[in-house]
């Protein structure tokens, strides 16, 4: 018990001082490094809810792919984010002021707490209990049974994003050397060895 | 269960599958070539699901709750995919003189209907959610569809960083009615409210939803985007921009307030009618000084929603047949406003100026009166259909006890009357400068010359609005049960 405390305590602590970090670091590298370190600890974080599926994914999803993709982008764009700070001065008490305004209200909504009370019987885990089915079964049957529908729209509209990005980005340039496998592949010996008789002391 | 869940999704699930078979069949097949006939097809499509989605049974659930097909949502869906078609029609010719047709053109309308379709059958936070996201991000990609130009671009980048920020708040706010209700099913929301009363927490959550809704209906605060969208975009997206998305926006405001909130409408009522008495006024004023007739249609567009949420606001049954009238009509007459305003051009060359109309009574007499009469329409002059939409929604108003609201409403429609009217001057007494050239294609005339119609003559006692008051009630009905 002892153990598992203090594993939350220090992936927590680690969690939210790397989070800090991604906002505060000056170098963009590593903001996204500090990232990776926020999603490591956010994964023990599940590991000791008993969640290793959930934790697994956001470990080889996120770190390895998102992580990384982000890593290079902003190592091959070459945004430069002081100029992008610039601007931000200028913008900062309009935008500082909005926040503490919205932070006030949130506080006194926060002050006045109170919970429907049918709302902790409707939060009732819509997933069997942990430990009593596997979680990525358990998962599963929420995806595939449950909530099936919205699975699919959401597929749908990934579908839409990739559709939207070829078709504002591809062009189709003339003139450029493309490689086809099948014309590599059905390359005649005639077409790419051409036989000189040439002559002594004359060159071609 | 799933087989009794797929019939009610019926219709989406055809759209899904033709929507990602001519995806495929064009990749593969004919690319570009075949982007005329696709766009045919899918118009045609498309008003062969309204058919079917007209003459369905209605009043069922599916997964749960979280899809309802009651008569409210087939009547929204009915409205959506004919307008869609119509639009979609119109706007082949449009975007093949321009050469910007792609096949991918006519998938992206196909998906961004079908997430309106979700849309107003969303019986659940998260599938209200999915259904606007797919339709916003579908049209993100083609208010950007002509890539080369830099007002394209433009409308596309701003329309998608606006349409995010909206999409967050709507987010922040369906997460505090989850926390405060526990809840995401709209049903189990209903019965939260019912046991604890609206708390502040859930009050928040109500007007984050709300903010985020009316940025995707384009109300007064969170209409910014719309001028910029509008006049950027390619007139055939501009067109579907003002028809489809605005019915799928109202009746998806109308059934999360009512299905979820209908025990609390004093509470978010006042809300609805701030933004209404706003998007009026706003809608009304700025338009004077436009001289783009794209920006008139957008702040035109945001006034007539500032109308179709004032039915709203009454938080009745009468209020929200109001609405759907009110819709109805709106789509009808922006069909025919923009079958015309696709056809604006000079030398092949589009043009959206005011003053390009000078003198058109005198060239194209026949174009010039059908125009009058939807700008009439638009304006709301007696007897022509914009009028009645209007009259229903000030008598929701009235009768709700919302008065002063009415009162407001026929001020605005007073101001607003202002610039349709003046462009039936600049058509009628100015005299003609550089005329408009090019020909009206036959599908442009029939949708102008019907809207026209329509407007003109739907008052009859014998039409009496061609039955649509009726489908509505039935519709607001539904929504009430």
């Amino acid at each position: 018990m002892a153990v598992a405390t203090l594993a939350f305590y220090l992936f927590a602590c680690t969690a939210v001082a790397a989070g800090a970090l991604v906002v505060l670091s000056r170098n963009p590298v590593h903001s996204v490094l500090w990232l990776i370190l926020a999603f490591f600890s956010s994964a023990g974080l599940f590991v000791l809810m008993g969640a290793e599926f959930v934790a697994m994914l956001l470990v080889i999803v996120y770190v390895g792919a998102v992580a990384v993709l982000f890593l290079f982008v902003v190592m091959m764009l070459d945004v430069d984010f002081a100029e992008l700070k610039a601007g931000m001065a200028e913008h900062l008490p309009v935008g500082l002021l909005i926040g503490v305004v919205l932070l006030t209200q949130l506080a006194l909504a926060l002050g006045g707490w109170a919970f429907s009370d049918a709302a902790p019987a409707l939060r009732e885990a819509p997933a069997e209990a942990v430990g009593q089915v596997h979680n990525a079964r358990a998962l599963g049957r929420l995806i595939y049974d449950d909530y099936v529908f919205l699975f699919q729209a959401a597929g749908l509209i990934l579908l839409v994003a990739m559709v939207g990005a070829i078709v504002l980005t591809l062009r189709h340039r003339e003139g450029i050397k493309r490689q086809d496998v099948l014309k590599q592949i059905h390359r005649e010996r005639h077409e790419a060895v051409e036989l000189l008789d040439v002559k002594p002391g004359q060159g071609i | 269960m799933l087989s009794a869940d797929l019939y009610v999704v019926l219709p989406e699930a055809l759209l899904a599958l033709f929507a990602m078979a001519a995806l495929m069949a064009c990749a593969f097949g004919g690319q570009d070539r075949w982007a005329s006939g696709l766009t045919w097809l899918t118009a045609a499509f498309f008003a062969l699901l309204g058919l079917i989605v007209s003459f369905r049974d209605g009043g069922q659930e599916a997964f749960g709750g979280a899809f309802v097909s009651d008569g409210f949502a087939r009547f929204a869906k009915a409205l959506i995919l004919f307008s869609a078609a119509a639009v979609l029609a119109l706007s082949e010719n449009y975007l093949r003189r321009r050469r910007i047709l792609k096949f991918e053109y006519p998938v992206l309308i196909a998906m961004a209907t079908l997430g309106m379709m979700v849309m107003v059958s969303a019986g659940d936070l998260m599938s209200l959610y999915m259904g606007l996201e797919l339709q916003s991000l579908s049209l993100y990609v083609v208010a950007a569809f002509r890539r080369d130009s830099v007002k394209s671009t433009e409308a596309g980048l701003k329309y998608f960083v606006l349409g995010a920020l909206g999409s967050g708040l709507l987010l922040y706010g369906a997460s505090l009615i989850y926390g405060y209700a526990g809840a995401t099913r709209f049903a189990g929301i209903a019965e939260a409210v019912h046991e604890g009363g609206l708390s502040l927490g859930l009050l928040f959550g109500v007007a984050f939803l709300c903010a985020g809704l009316a940025f995707k209906i384009s109300a007064v605060p969170f209409h910014m985007w719309t001028p910029d969208v509008y006049e950027g975009s390619p007139t055939a997206v501009t067109a579907f921009f003002a028809t489809a998305p605005k019915v799928a926006a109202g009746a998806l405001f109308a059934r999360v307030l009512f299905d979820a909130f209908g025990e609390v409408s004093a509470e978010w009522r006042q809300i609805l009618a701030f933004l209404a008495v706003a998007s009026m006024f706003l809608g009304s004023i700025a338009a004077i000084v436009q001289t783009n007739i794209k920006r008139l249609m957008a702040y035109s567009s945001i006034a007539h929603m500032g109308f179709a949420l004032m039915g709203l606001a009454a938080g009745t049954q009468q209020g929200v047949e109001a609405l759907l009238v009110y819709l109805s009509i709106y789509v009808a007459m922006n069909v025919g406003a923009f079958a015309f305003i696709m056809c604006m051009e000079r030398d092949g060359a589009p043009v959206t100026g005011i003053g390009d109309l000078a003198g058109l009574a005198r060239t194209r007499p026949g174009q010039a009166l059908a125009v009058s009469a939807l700008m009439f329409s638009l304006a709301g002059v007696p007897p022509l259909l914009g009028f009645f939409g209007k009259w229903m929604v000030f008598v929701a108003a009235v009768d709700a006890g919302l008065a002063p609201l009415a009162v407001a409403g026929a001020v605005a429609s007073v101001i607003g009357a202002f610039y349709y009217l003046r462009i039936v001057k600049i058509m009628y007494f100015d005299e003609p400068g550089l005329s408009l050239t090019g020909s009206m294609p036959f599908a442009h005339g029939l949708a102008l010359t019907a809207a026209a119609l329509v407007m003109s003559l739907g008052w009859a006692p014998g039409l009496s609005g061609f039955g649509v008051p009726e489908l509505a009630a039935t519709a607001a009905a539904a929504l009430f049960n």
